[in-house]
């Protein structure tokens, strides 16, 4: 399969005031492109050029370090994007409320959850909401451009909701206060994927 | 002497007796210039809000991180000697504390330039020329993933190396695969750089040789390798 450079889904400024326009802009258009670029350039020198991100992922520890820093920034980015909308936030509902309430109490249990992995996350990464392998959900952090996708991964599990919590994410807008990042995120949150992408995964 | 004296005299000694039992061993140390003292190299705000914030946070984080332990009367060289067998929140914060400060200290306005002395033979015979030096320096810097520092280092054997570290390691950290005296070196966290130059490190990087403090450097290496021999 050819690689593609996913369009993003709304425009740069489809995000304010939560998350600005030259932030969108610049994070799209040169952050995530050049992962895309050079994971291109990288993978083209292994036998696994072709192969799905997914398929890459689960045998990362085989392959090189630009191979898995910029294939981690091509896949994070693009769930990162689909996991946001204007007009969005709230709460989930269906299964993937029931399924929150059931493992965290509430919801709002799981947002502090979610948000000590985001704040606590130290230097450059993710903080995720995944489904492992027997279903359940769990949340955690990694490092740099790395996902629970990858067999390195000490939380191995399906991502269903991503936040980048790299410093170039947030600091035009937040610099230091990550913490008011991490609240404005909750406001851009786009339930409808993130539910469908749980039933996709425990039907 | 009459009572009322030394009340007098004892009414003016307190707030100085006071003062040396509250202040700490580790110190959160002025920035040794303006905020805008490195303008247009790196920018006001910047240093403004990676000293008042960043900086000062790590300090914070580290003084309440070691609150009531020996920490707090041990420097910080044997601090990161043993830092293998503290918490994660000690490393970091304690690392956060100390590269900025000596980051600050590696830069000045007008500085930049080359070093001269014992320091510019020795990077000559290390790494061929400056240019030479400033290249894997500068590629350390930008190759870097994610948050970390790049370091000129002074090994046990006297000798300079170039490396880089991740988060806030550094070289004197017994967790450091390659360990010495740092010497030199240069932040590249985003936070470092992205107000002015966003995505483009590389053109930070090469800002910084203009602002480097090389008679910072000089001194250092000379103290470094005075203490190996």
């Amino acid at each position: 399969m050819d690689y593609k450079f996913p369009e993003l889904p709304y425009a740069y400024n489809a995000l304010e005031p939560h998350i600005d326009a030259m932030t969108m802009e610049i994070h799209y258009t040169k952050h995530h492109k050049t992962y895309f670029d050079k994971f291109v350039a990288a993978i083209k020198e292994t036998e696994m050029n072709g192969a799905s991100l997914e398929e890459i992922f689960a045998n990362v520890s085989k392959l090189s370090m630009p191979v898995r820093n910029h294939g981690g920034g091509l896949y994070n980015h693009t769930l990162f994007w689909e996991s946001m909308a204007p007009d969005a936030g709230g709460a989930p509902s269906g299964k993937l409320a029931d399924a929150i309430n059931a493992k965290y109490g509430s919801f709002a249990e799981f947002q502090a959850k979610f948000n000590d992995a985001a704040a606590n996350r130290f230097g450059s990464g993710w903080a995720w909401l995944s489904v492992k392998a027997d279903k359940s959900l769990c949340v955690c952090s990694s490092a740099n451009q790395d996902n629970p996708l990858m067999d390195t991964s000490d939380c191995p599990a399906t991502p269903i909701l991503g936040l980048d919590v790299w410093e170039h994410a947030y600091y035009l807008k937040f610099q230091n206060r990550r913490p008011d990042y991490i609240s404005a995120f909750w406001n851009v949150v786009n339930w409808k994927v993130i539910e469908s992408r749980y039933d996709a995964l425990v039907k | 002497m009459r009572k009322s004296v030394v009340y007098f005299l004892m009414l003016i000694a307190f707030p100085f007796a006071l003062k040396a039992q509250q202040e700490p061993y580790h110190k959160f140390a002025p920035l040794p210039y303006a905020y805008d003292a490195l303008e247009p190299y790196i920018d006001k705000m910047t240093m403004e809000i990676h000293y008042d914030r960043h900086h000062r946070a790590y300090y914070k984080n580290f003084m309440t991180a070691i609150q009531s332990s020996e920490l707090e009367k041990t420097p910080m060289e044997a601090i990161f000697a043993n830092i293998s067998s503290q918490l994660p929140v000690i490393r970091n914060n304690a690392g956060g504390y100390w590269n900025h400060e000596m980051f600050w200290n590696c830069m000045k306005p007008n500085g930049g330039g080359v070093p001269t002395g014992k320091l510019s033979e020795a990077i000559k015979s290390t790494f061929g020329s400056f240019d030479d030096f400033k290249k894997q320096f500068a590629e350390a810097g930008a190759k870097r993933f994610g948050s970390g520092w790049a370091w000129l280092v002074v090994g046990d054997d006297g000798k300079l190396f170039i490396t880089s570290t991740a988060n806030q390691d550094n070289p004197l950290m017994n967790t450091e695969e390659k360990r010495g005296t740092p010497i030199l070196c240069l932040d590249v966290w985003e936070h470092a750089y992205y107000l002015k130059y966003q995505n483009k490190r590389g053109d930070y990087i090469s800002a910084f040789w203009n602002v480097v403090n090389w008679e910072f450097a000089q001194n250092e290496y000379a103290k470094a390798l005075a203490k190996k021999k």
